[in-house]
């Protein structure tokens, strides 16, 4: 448990990271730093996106997997790490 | 040959019934490769034909197939002939054959194979024979009609149980009468329940019991089954009886046992974390560091689009054209030029001699000179006037209609519809027309009356904007025609004259009269002069006259150039800036016919209340007057000009430019002596920026038509300069020097596409020079125009702060000056020498603009 606030506290430490979501397998944020309101949209609208990319990415490989997703936008950069039972969603604001 | 007759009967649809009915009838002979064994097909030859007379065709036809052969004959035939005989493979049967006579089909059809065949039993013979006869169609109907014939009934002991079971009366029927009591009769009856269990004996019971003697097992039970589909398809409709909306709402699934996940998660989210934030911290870093998406090629395009480019491209004005004409332009200097509004590279510009010669009124001379681009040495069109033109302008609704002032003070009216196509296109392509020299001139069409009195000449002459004209009492009014119809004048006599171009109202019957004397008077008749302007030839009078008294002293200015605010209408913007020209010609040039066009009474017109009366105009001493040329009445009931709002001496010489910028409506620039000066209409503590003198006398001025914070100024020695209001007010952003060797007179830009700008420089010795402006000029940077406003304003307010810096410093200075006395105030030694400081640069600021001014005076 305190290994897994003292990695929280690492990303978060990052320079410009707006906000950490962790959601289960079907989409229910678990932990969270923002605001619940922000938190539910995020997962359940990323839950979405990240089942669509795994999709994609086994059918055209099933030997493949998902690792990474990274959404860039004008404003910020999502990036989500799937994991097998979870995911991590960061939200960063990038330097420039 | 004979059909084939089946031995069964077939082959014929007739037959076909008879096929049916015998059932006893072999196997279909209708097969070809066998054949039945009760026949044997046979080849009788010719001989044998004769012999047994059964020839075809002969003795056997299609109708008599059958021919009856003796045994003894055929058992003799064999013996005869042997092997040979026809007869030998059926030789067994033969002899066989119980009875006397066989039976030879004729088989036409060689259903057998062989034209004959022999019937080997005399069973088969007695069929065929006898069949054929039942082949007629009564035959064919009993057959088919056949209905079952009822059997006898065969009593199987099924009577008894019938007996048994059926109801027979065992005796004879009781019959019980029954009536009433004689008495009774026709008394209502009465009748009543009775409970037949209330009652003993009233009924007779017969229970049934379990008899133990016997017992039956029902062995056998007649029990019906029906098939049930098992699966059953049925639709309900439900009716809409409440209508109303529905609406799903729904919220997101959140864990409720939040804790006890949270225990569970410690394990795998350990895990998660294990395998995903190496990942998730490089990718953070990776953003930290650099912005990977960033496109840099499109970055270096908007970033070079702001710079300046300083230094890499040049920023000369690239000469294009140079327009002289020694025939016209002899000694004289352009005083004015004008690019013209809507044909592409035609440039006009004034003419006036630099000696003052008095010239005579009957001669004419070329006040305007048209040049084109495509003919540098040619001009294109000539505009006669009686004597040379100080200023001149087009009319902003119709190009074709030009206005001038003279040196003598009086106004010229040009209409040169008719030449226009000299002007337009032309040039380009027909360039031996223009070689021949003889270039087109157009006669004025009107010109003001020529009063004695006036000798000043017209320094500036400006068209008031079509949005509204201004009546005799200086009341801006709304005007109907929508086309420039007043001119406004200014010349050095202080006066500010408003001119209406419509034939006036009240001399509408007189003018008729007076036209006609107007046609002999005068003394210039060219072949085609258009009668536009006719009703003001000669006679042509001002509208309004406003003089100017001087703000202080009495006396009077005398003004130079002016500049108006142009009005839109609709708007609130008054626009009636500083310009005085009060001339309000009702130039109509679009559709109405200026002669036509009758200046309304001014009862008629709606006044227009937001027009801004006032205006700047700058002097022949340097002052910048703002005054408003609305006549007041003063206390004797008369109307007069009201006295200037501000007047500010800014520049050492008469003042050259006054020209509101393009972009801002309230920014003026101001040249004149030895520097030029910005205003802001509104602010009348002076100018926002002032420049610092130079060493040449600036002539011209005029702002960029595509950056807001360009303007251009000509110098006395031939050269341009290009200010830049955001790099710097105390030095041009560029110099362009020598541009010419003699004074440049006038200066003016003109757009002619995004890419294209042109400035024209004119100078004293009658030389028309067309510069194409750089990039660097004519590109504003984005915000140019907000920056240009902010910098005006930064300034304006720093002079603010220092003017009441200026004004706390004194009142600090005064009241030191009262406490000197008290010599015990160490405070004062320390304002003392603030105020000393101050005092010292006031006085220096004083010394230094006397100092100009004797200079420039």
């Amino acid at each position: 448990m305190a290994e897994v606030e003292e990695t929280l506290k690492r990303i978060q430490g990052q320079k410009g990271v707006q906000g950490i979501i962790i959601v289960n397998s079907e989409g229910i944020p678990v932990k969270t730093t923002l605001d619940n309101s922000s938190t539910v949209q995020y997962a359940g609208l990323i839950h979405q996106l990240v089942m669509k990319a795994r999709s994609t990415v086994r059918d055209i490989d099933p030997q493949n997997d998902l690792t990474f997703l990274r959404v860039r936008s004008k404003k910020n950069e999502i990036m989500i790490a799937p994991d097998k039972d979870y995911f991590l969603i960061v939200i960063q604001n990038p330097s420039d | 040959m004979a059909p084939k007759r089946p031995k069964s009967g077939r082959s014929s649809a007739g037959s076909k019934g008879k096929d049916k009915g015998k059932k006893t009838q072999p196997p279909t002979p209708q097969d070809k490769p066998g054949h039945p064994d009760e026949i044997f097909p046979l080849v009788l030859t010719s001989a044998t034909q004769e012999l047994f007379g059964c020839r075809t065709d002969e003795d056997v036809t299609r109708e008599s197939l059958y021919k009856l052969l003796k045994k003894d004959n055929i058992i003799q035939d064999i013996k005869t002939r042997a092997a040979v005989s026809d007869f030998s493979p059926v030789k067994q049967i033969v002899l066989d054959y119980p009875e006397e006579e066989m039976l030879l089909v004729f088989d036409r059809s060689f259903t057998y194979g062989q034209c004959f065949y022999l019937v080997l039993t005399p069973e088969a013979k007695d069929r065929i024979l006898s069949p054929p006869e039942p082949e007629t169609p009564e035959a064919f109907e009993s057959e088919v009609s056949k209905t079952p014939q009822p059997k006898l009934w065969i009593s199987l002991g099924s009577e008894q149980e019938i007996d048994e079971e059926s109801v027979t009366e065992t005796r004879e029927k009781l019959c019980y009468k029954f009536s009433r009591v004689r008495r009774k009769f026709g008394v209502p009856v009465c009748f009543s329940d009775r409970n037949t269990a209330a009652a003993k004996d009233s009924y007779l019971e017969c229970a049934s019991y379990q008899d133990s003697r016997f017992s039956i097992k029902q062995m056998q039970r007649d029990c019906g089954t029906q098939a049930v589909p098992r699966l059953q398809s049925s639709s309900a409709q439900t009716q809409w009886r409440f209508q109303k909306n529905i609406c799903t709402q729904y919220y997101p699934r959140e864990l409720h046992e939040e804790d006890i996940d949270s225990t569970v998660q410690a394990e795998s989210l350990t895990n998660l974390f294990n395998s995903v934030t190496p990942r998730v911290l490089q990718a953070l870093q990776q953003e930290e560091i650099m912005n990977v998406f960033l496109d840099d090629c499109k970055a270096l395009g908007t970033l070079a689009e702001t710079d300046d480019w300083s230094g890499k491209v040049s920023e000369d004005l690239v000469l294009h054209y140079a327009f002289t004409n020694q025939k016209y332009t002899k000694d004289k200097k352009i005083s004015s030029i004008n690019w013209h509004p809507t044909i592409f590279g035609v440039i006009a510009v004034a003419l006036t001699d630099k000696k003052k010669v008095q010239l005579d009124e009957s001669s004419a001379s070329i006040g305007i000179v048209f040049y084109s681009f495509s003919d540098p040495s040619n001009p294109q069109l000539l505009l006669e006037c009686p004597c040379d033109i100080s200023a001149f302008e087009f009319n902003p609704s119709n190009p074709n209609i030009i206005v001038g002032g003279c040196v003598t003070g009086q106004v010229v009216l040009w209409d040169i519809s008719a030449h226009i196509t000299c002007l337009q296109g032309t040039g380009i392509f027909d360039r031996d027309d223009n070689k021949e020299n003889n270039t087109p001139a157009a006669c004025y069409c009107a010109v003001s009356a020529l009063q004695s009195s006036r000798k000043d000449p017209i320094t500036d002459v400006q068209w008031l904007p079509q949005t509204f004209e201004v009546t005799r009492r200086g009341l801006p009014m709304e005007n109907i025609y929508k086309v420039s119809v007043q001119v406004v004048t200014c010349s050095p006599c202080s006066t500010v004259m408003f001119w209406d171009v419509r034939v006036p109202q009240m001399l509408n019957q007189s003018l008729s009269g007076r036209q006609q004397n107007v046609d002999q008077k005068t003394p210039i008749t060219p072949d085609s002069v258009p009668a536009t302007f006719k009703h003001l030839d000669q006679t042509w009078k001002p509208l309004l006259r406003i003089s100017l008294p001087k703000i202080d002293n009495s006396g009077e200015y005398a003004p130079f150039k002016f500049s108006l605010q142009h009005y839109a209408y609709n708007g609130n913007t008054g626009t009636s800036g500083n310009s005085e020209k009060a001339h309000e010609n009702d130039s109509t040039e679009d559709i109405p016919d200026y002669s036509q066009l009758r200046a309304p009474s001014a009862q008629t017109l709606t006044a227009l209340e937001d027009v801004n009366t006032k205006f700047y105009f700058g002097t022949e001493d340097g002052e910048i007057v703002y005054t408003d040329w609305k006549l007041e009445k003063d206390e004797s009931g008369r109307l007069h000009s009201a006295k200037p709002l501000s007047c500010f001496r800014t520049h050492q010489g008469l003042v050259n430019t006054i020209q509101r910028s393009p972009f801002f409506k309230d920014i003026i620039l101001t040249s004149g002596g030895w520097n030029f000066a910005i205003w802001k209409e509104g602010f009348m503590d002076g100018p926002i920026v002032m420049s610092p003198s130079s060493e040449q006398q600036y002539t011209a001025g005029c702002w960029s038509l595509s950056r807001p914070a360009v303007f251009f100024i000509g110098k006395e020695d031939g050269s341009i300069e290009v200010w830049n209001l955001l790099e710097s007010t105390s030095e041009p952003a560029h110099i362009h020097a020598h541009i010419t060797s003699a004074k440049i007179t006038c200066v003016k830009p003109w757009t002619v596409s995004p890419k294209l700008h042109f400035l024209a420089v004119t100078d004293d010795l009658g030389m028309l020079r067309v510069f194409e402006i750089p990039k660097t000029f004519y590109v504003p940077s984005r915000t140019e125009s907000s920056s240009v406003m902010a910098e005006l304003e930064k300034i304006r307010l720093k002079n603010l702060k220092w003017d009441e810096m200026q004004v706390k410093m004194k009142k600090e200075a005064e009241e030191l000056k009262k406490k000197m006395q008290e010599p015990d105030k160490p405070v004062k030694l320390q304002h003392e020498n603030r105020e000393e400081n101050m005092k010292e640069y006031s006085h220096y600021l004083t010394l230094e603009e006397n100092v100009l001014k004797g200079l420039g005076l």
